[in-house]
């Protein structure tokens, strides 16, 4: 079995259970579009745009976030330490329970 | 009044190419952005990424990909209005339209594409609740006269070029104090403009406020002051006349969402016929559009651009009949021009 159980809380605090496969490449903006939460994912995953700014919760270690996000980031808001763009979040094994909450979009 | 056979409303891979497939049934085309140059999401989010999937090319830079649009189609020369946002729509009794841009320039044509992508660009706005209440009262998105700022405590927001250069022209002997308020403590705008704001903060004229962010506004008819969450030391209230959050440019669908289109999602409705929207003579195609099993894919853009230039044909021209013609056959593009 290669799905991950993710947990993903939308801006309206609802949690989300989400099955994610590990082997597809996928990241966590992919994921919700799958699953048609509101996540824009405006520049299709390059780390261009922000729209899928989330909240890591859960204490998973994360690969640590390129210049590209951290650049993109600035153009975010209410950014915090747990702050990473959903698209740069590659869905792998370890990832199993991870949970995150979704920013506020900004328009 | 510019007077042309079909308004491209958008000026990104799809849009221009348009014009080419348009020029090969000799209609004219004028194309209006709301960006000040031809290229949309290529030239503005990602000039300088590769693009994998154009047939022909095994990898293009999006901004070469709009240089050699631009010069494909050169021959059929086509207007343009640059750095205006389209506003409003109206049918005649002649059944053409009239599409105003932000500027006030009036476009006539038979035919409207909108080939807007993901829409218009405009300035991200932060969610503060009541930041609306002081838009144009002291909250500024775009700088168009710096000369309000003079002898004012001015509040800068962002980690870009922007919030740099305007906190070194402002700094300098025109605002009353710049304050720069950035989420880190490093910046991602050039490295000069970088060094210029760190000497000017050493000199004391300009008060950088790193891993911090404006949180809330306080006023009453105009903002009096911003509160600043910083990570160690807590709120911090900053007097301010104005603040400039300079958070760089978001898309959306903006005044075309009010032209009575049928839309859904972000995107407007179309018949993947022609992809003709509910409004006869208006079409959508490229990212912008939706139907079963759309891909936004640039690819796509161009497919949906072509099939489209065949029903403007019959719009502009009820009585000719169209004859299609492969690009091979007639000389080059030449043959298609005159």
């Amino acid at each position: 079995m290669s799905d991950i159980k993710i947990k993903v809380i939308d801006r309206e605090g609802v949690t989300h259970d989400l099955d994610a496969p590990t082997d597809m490449n996928m990241n966590l903006m992919e994921v919700c579009k799958a699953y048609e939460l509101p996540v824009k994912g405006t520049c299709g995953g390059m780390a261009m745009c922000a729209s899928c700014h989330c909240y890591v919760e859960s204490d998973h270690e994360l690969q640590e976030a390129s210049e590209d996000e951290e650049d993109m980031l600035d153009q975010a808001f209410f950014v915090e330490d747990n702050s990473r763009l959903g698209c740069q979040v590659f869905m792998k094994p370890e990832l199993n329970g991870l949970t995150v909450r979704l920013a506020e979009e900004s328009e | 009044m510019i007077e042309t056979d079909i308004i491209i409303i958008g000026a990104g891979p799809c849009g221009l190419f348009t014009v080419f497939e348009a020029g090969l049934l000799k209609l004219k085309c004028h194309l209006i952005d709301s960006l000040p140059i031809p290229g949309g999401q290529c030239a503005e989010i990602y000039p300088k990424k590769p693009i994998y999937d154009i047939p022909g090319y095994p990898e293009v830079l999006a901004g070469d990909l709009v240089d050699n649009l631009m010069k494909q189609i050169e021959p059929f020369n086509p207007g343009f209005t640059l750095g205006e946002a389209v506003e409003g729509v109206e049918k005649q009794e002649d059944g053409s339209f009239i599409v105003t841009s932000s500027g006030g320039t009036k476009h006539k044509a038979p035919v409207v594409a909108i080939a807007a992508g993901l829409g218009v660009f405009t300035p991200r706005k932060p969610p503060i609740e009541n930041i609306t209440d002081f838009e144009d009262k002291g909250i500024d998105y775009i700088i168009k006269d710096p000369e309000k700022f003079r002898g004012k405590n001015v509040v800068i927001s962002g980690g870009g070029d922007s919030a740099l250069d305007w906190s070194v022209f402002l700094a300098n002997d025109v605002a009353k104090s710049v304050s720069l308020v950035h989420r880190r403590s490093s910046f991602r705008g050039h490295p000069d403009s970088v060094d210029k704001v760190m000497s000017l903060a050493k000199e004391g004229k300009i008060n950088l406020i790193t891993d911090a962010e404006v949180k809330s506004l306080e006023g009453g008819d105009s903002l009096t002051s911003v509160g600043i969450k910083h990570k160690t030391e807590g709120e911090i209230k900053v007097d301010a006349d104005y603040w400039l959050p300079l958070f760089g440019l978001s898309p959306s669908l903006g005044p075309i969402a009010e032209w009575g289109l049928n839309i859904s999602k972000n995107s407007i409705e179309v018949d993947t016929f022609d992809y003709s929207t509910n409004v006869p003579g208006i079409f959508a195609i490229g990212d912008i559009n939706t139907y079963p099993g759309k891909l936004k894919l640039i690819l796509c853009g161009f497919h949906e651009a072509t099939l489209m230039v065949q029903s403007a044909f019959k719009i502009v021209y009820p009585d000719k009949k169209l004859s299609f013609k492969y690009t091979t056959v007639l000389g080059g593009i030449d043959g298609f021009q005159e």
